[in-house]
């Protein structure tokens, strides 16, 4: 048994060995316990992430495992404690809405585990056949989740979509991956950045390389491959759509920086102009799609494409610089990300009814003022406006993309993101200035807890940026 | 050239004495099928045709092949032609690898235990064709029926075989019978001439229960008859059938019960070996006894066939996937874990 | 001489077949040539020598996958008539995607690069002495262990999901308790009682 662990290095994979025998453990008692396990399995489900999460802060970084197909750096620890933690918040946020709606079955926190598993592998790939099967296991449990209210028309409309548009992307990816082992030989990532090294790209490997960012982009729902995102964050259960545009938001794009910076470093050229595209494409439409929607989970779909795209930003920069960008980015987005769905799960009418539309919000000011400033402040902070912590985001990215070069794509993300910040201060009007729509109920203990916290982060992180700035750096330098 | 075509033409030569014996035995079998069933009920069975109704399957033959064919009007023509011929084909082609004696197999490949198994589990489709071509609401109900059975007890059926081959270390019919002649219990409990222990039946007895149950549900046996069941579906996928066709069905049948009983014969009860590695049993050659052992697994089928009535079909889907999965499962797991703990394993 | 000759009979046939399943009007034969397909590769597959392959593509393929989706092909009737009506619609965009592919395909193939030695080396040895279900196990077994138990964790994801989805556990049923009959005892479920004559019960 050791000799098996220290042979395949399987203790650098610890931390995902727990979590997926705990999904299993948790799976088996929730079989056994039959109506009775959702709560305890819920409660056993967050303790797994977060001890998952201090064996993850605590591990040895830079350690292969299995051949090389896994890689535990400084970079992959960052993005895994960002996928955990938001995981953790998404399951923190369901535990009531899930009871209301009769949702409450115990495979939902053990398919969340499994999804989180999945991630955490898409963060340590380091070989093409890591990156798919990661990617599957996390997809797969993705998709079931969107439809887990299945005698909902939109949820299951949302689950089946998200099937059969990620099944195409799947196909794309494999497509590429495997003109790319066609034409290196390899699978592994350094193998295929050593296969690159000296001579000219081929024209297939183009190919490869162009349907691989398409299978990418389609995970990271970024433009052209957007189209799910909309209608899958609308039909799924709420908390669900907190869980979408949070956790797997991070461990897709982790597993896009990480597949293009390290086996294709010489061909930089080559897919730094996709990026460039498909990052300009998804601000403009995230930000001009964005200002007709009157519901509000769809609304914050165009906005995830919007910050994906600025995100890109960073990735399209490159270098250690761009690197540290997106980190950052995905960190604040995710915090201010997770408040918004918090706020949206606090919409709720007298009769606990949850409420979607954008002009439920109005008046909100006067009903309940916390939780309009707090919704307010996450507003402003997505739109990017100083001194919040997402102007911070932005301001990395754009530096990063000036600094080497990008003055174009710069200018363009400022633009868009004052069109998009139209949007944003449209729910900040409805919210202050609008006549009074009828009151919210008070807000679930858990969900309150999730607001004030990102709420106290939005507003904080410009009193001591100094952590997060580090591990985004230590993250980037690991990468180059 | 001259040389390969001598080889072709042993080859299937060899074929022809093995396929003929073969079906000769099978006309046999049936009538003791039918014996048995009528002495269970104390009743006489054939008794007309010949001595002791002897002859009795040799006169249905020429029988079913002397009347015509009907073809119903609205069949799909092609698909209930073909259906019963890959009914029996199937069923004969399993026979290639089957070793009755110490070499005498007419292909001895490396992986003989899985094209068995390949081919029992492809008997399913000349039920389904056959049901669905006759374009007629029972054979079709009986056509569904028997997929998912089929499917439900291969599962277990393959997880038997798994445990077997643990114990013997190859997919080799020949070699899993020759694992059973010198090792096994017979040498733990010191007593080595008397090799009938070493067989797999005794170290594996839930697994060859398991297995002689699945069997029975893999060839659509009684208690497992649900897709021919006559009170319910008239005769099943076969309704519409009748002369040569028909004859073909049931010649397939037959063939893949008796290829399941020379199946349990190699696995569990040691081929073509003799019960004790003494005088008078070694000097009978191997096929004998291979015959021996064949006749008494298709006795237990008969005797099955003739005493336990007929499962309800949640009973038997239950059966096969909420006790004989998880059962061997575990065993599968059990197995694994005694002969790698005590260095066992081959 | 025998070897190739079986090889053009396997692929022909397969091309024949995979060309049928496309082209046949009754779905319900479609299936049936892509059975046929799958019959036919593992033939090819036999010849290459890799005979556990070709055994289990046969096990589960044919013996379990089509199966099913035969079973589901005849359960709903597909009118495959009616389907095709709006293809001539769809025929353009197909038809572009596919030459698209195609072209993709021809420029892969013409700027092939690589030489045959690279990969060569990249691919792992093959053991010698060993019959190629036991090379196989090995492999599978050490080197890609963590590709092998991240497959498994995926079955096991879908197998939870169809589990979610699909299963309705309905109020008010009546299910059978094998357990509890089996414990049934005459003293628990026959009542002796003697009946006087002329008295009746």
């Amino acid at each position: 048994m050791t000799e098996f662990l220290t042979s395949t290095g399987a203790v650098a994979a610890f931390p995902e060995i727990t979590l997926a025998l705990s999904a299993l453990a948790l799976l088996m008692a929730g079989v056994f316990l039959k109506r009775t396990a959702y709560d305890l399995v819920n409660g056993l489900a967050i303790l797994a992430l977060a001890g998952v999460a201090v064996m993850v802060f605590l591990a040895d970084t830079r350690a292969t495992a299995f051949n090389g197909a896994f890689l535990a750096d400084e970079f992959a620890r960052v993005m895994k404690l960002l996928a955990l933690l938001g995981a953790a918040v998404a399951l923190i946020l369901s535990t009531s809405y899930m009871k209301a709606h009769k949702l409450n079955h115990f495979e939902y926190p053990v398919l969340v585990l499994l999804a989180t598993t999945g991630m955490m592998l898409m963060i340590s790939a380091n070989d093409l056949v890591s990156v798919y099967l990661g990617l599957e296991l996390q997809s797969l449990a993705l998709y079931v989740i969107a439809a887990f209210d299945r005698d909902n028309a939109k949820s299951s409309e949302a689950g089946l979509k998200y099937f059969v548009l990620g099944a195409l992307s799947s196909g794309m990816l494999l497509y590429g991956a495997s003109m790319i082992y066609g034409f290196t030989g390899t699978t592994s990532f350094p193998g295929i950045a050593a296969a690159l090294a000296n001579g000219e790209a081929s024209l297939g490997l183009i190919f490869g390389l162009v349907f691989l960012i398409a299978g990418f982009a389609f995970k990271v729902s970024a433009v052209p491959f957007h189209m799910w995102t909309p209608d899958v964050y609308e039909g799924a259960p709420t908390p669900v759509t907190a869980f979408f545009a949070a956790a797997p938001k991070i461990a897709a794009m982790a597993l896009f920086t990480r597949a293009m910076v390290a086996p294709f470093p010489s061909m930089t050229a080559e897919w730094q102009q996709i990026i460039v595209f498909i990052s300009i494409a998804s601000m403009a439409l995230g930000s001009f799609a964005a200002i007709g929607q009157t519901n509000i989970k769809r609304l914050l779909a165009y906005s995830s494409i919007g910050n994906v795209g600025f995100a890109l930003v960073g990735l399209a920069a490159g270098g250690e610089e761009g690197v540290k960008g997106v980190v950052l980015y995905m960190a604040i987005y995710l915090l201010t990300t997770l408040g918004s769905f918090a706020c949206v799960l606090a919409m709720r009418n007298a009769s606990g009814q949850q409420l979607e539309d954008v002009k439920d919000l109005a008046g909100l000011a006067r009903s309940n003022k916390l939780l309009a400033f707090v919704f307010a402040m996450l507003m402003f902070s997505l739109a990017g406006i100083p001194p919040l912590a997402g102007f911070f985001a932005k301001y990395f990215v754009f530096m990063a993309a000036v600094k080497s070069g990008l003055w174009a794509l710069a200018v363009i993300g400022v633009v868009t993101s004052v069109v998009g910040a139209f949007y944003y201060l449209r729910i900040v009007k409805v919210i202050y200035f609008d006549e009074p729509a009828a009151p919210f109920i008070p807000a679930a203990p858990e969900v309150k807890w999730v607001i004030a916290l990102s709420g106290v982060f939005t507003l904080g992180f410009v009193l001591f940026p100094g952590p997060l700035l580090a591990l985004a750096q230590a993250a980037a330098r690991s990468l180059f | 050239m001259l040389e390969m075509l001598l080889t072709v033409g042993f080859i299937a030569l060899q074929s022809v004495v093995l396929l003929v014996s073969l079906l000769i035995l099978i006309a046999f079998l049936l009538l003791a099928d039918r014996k048995v069933w009528a002495a269970v009920q104390m009743r006489r069975g054939p008794n007309v045709v010949g001595p002791y109704g002897l002859l009795q399957s040799f006169a249905d033959l020429l029988k079913f092949v002397l009347k015509e064919a009907i073809i119903p009007d609205g069949a799909n023509k092609g698909v209930f032609i073909i259906a019963p011929l890959v009914t029996c084909v199937l069923a004969l082609a399993g026979w290639a690898v089957i070793p009755v004696s110490e070499g005498w197999a007419i292909a001895d490949i490396n992986v003989g235990i899985l094209y068995l198994f390949a081919i029992s589990s492809l008997g399913v489709y000349g039920v389904i064709m056959g049901g669905w071509a006759s374009n007629s609401k029972y054979p079709f109900l009986s056509a569904l029926r028997s997929a998912a059975q089929m499917v439900s007890y291969e599962v277990s059926i393959g997880f038997v075989i798994v445990t077997v081959l643990l114990c013997v270390g190859s997919l080799n019919l020949t070699d899993i019978v020759m694992a059973q002649e010198s090792r096994g219990l017979a040498n733990l409990l010191g007593v080595p001439w008397f090799t009938m222990l070493n067989w797999y039946f005794l170290p594996l007895l839930p697994m060859f229960v398991i297995f002689f149950i699945s069997a029975l549900a893999e060839t659509n046996r009684p208690p497992f008859d649900l897709v021919e069941a006559e009170s319910e579906l008239v005769a099943g996928f076969m309704v519409e059938y009748s002369a040569t066709p028909y004859l073909l069905f049931m010649l397939g049948e037959y063939v893949a019960i008796v290829t399941m009983c020379a199946m349990t014969t190699i696995l569990f009860l040691g081929g073509w070996l003799p019960p004790a590695d003494m005088v008078p049993f070694t000097w009978v050659p191997g096929i004998v006894w291979f015959l021996i052992k064949l006749c008494f697994v298709f006795f237990m089928f008969a005797m099955v066939k003739a005493i336990v009535p007929r499962y309800r079909y949640d009973q038997l889907m239950r059966l096969g996937w909420k006790v004989f999965l998880p059962i061997s499962l575990f065993w599968v797991a059990l197995t694994a874990g005694v002969l790698t703990a005590f260095g066992w394993a081959p | 001489m025998i070897a190739g000759l079986f090889f053009y009979l396997f692929a022909a046939v397969a091309v024949a077949s995979a060309v049928m399943v496309i082209t046949a009007r009754n779905p319900v034969h479609s299936v049936l040539f892509l059975i046929l397909t799958f019959f036919n590769a593992a033939g090819i597959f036999i010849l290459l020598g890799a005979e556990f392959l070709a055994m289990i593509l046969v096990v589960v393929y044919v013996g379990a996958v089509a199966v099913l989706f035969l079973f589901v092909v005849m359960m709903l009737d597909v009118d495959f008539v009616e389907l095709r009506q709006g293809m001539l619609n769809y025929l353009p965009v197909g038809a572009t995607v596919g030459f698209i592919v195609l072209f993709e395909l021809v420029l892969v193939i013409g700027t092939w690069t690589l030489s045959p030695e690279a990969l060569q080396a990249a691919a792992a040895p093959v053991a010698t002495g060993l019959t190629n279900t036991e090379a196989l196990g090995q492999i599978l077994y050490t080197k890609y262990i963590f590709f092998f138990q991240i497959a498994g964790l995926i079955l096991l994801v879908a197998m939870i999901g169809a589990i979610v989805l699909t299963l309705r556990h309905k109020q008010g049923v009546k299910r059978q308790n094998i357990a509890d009959q089996n414990a049934r005892s005459p003293a628990t479920a026959i009542e002796i009682i003697k009946v006087k004559p002329g008295q009746g019960i």
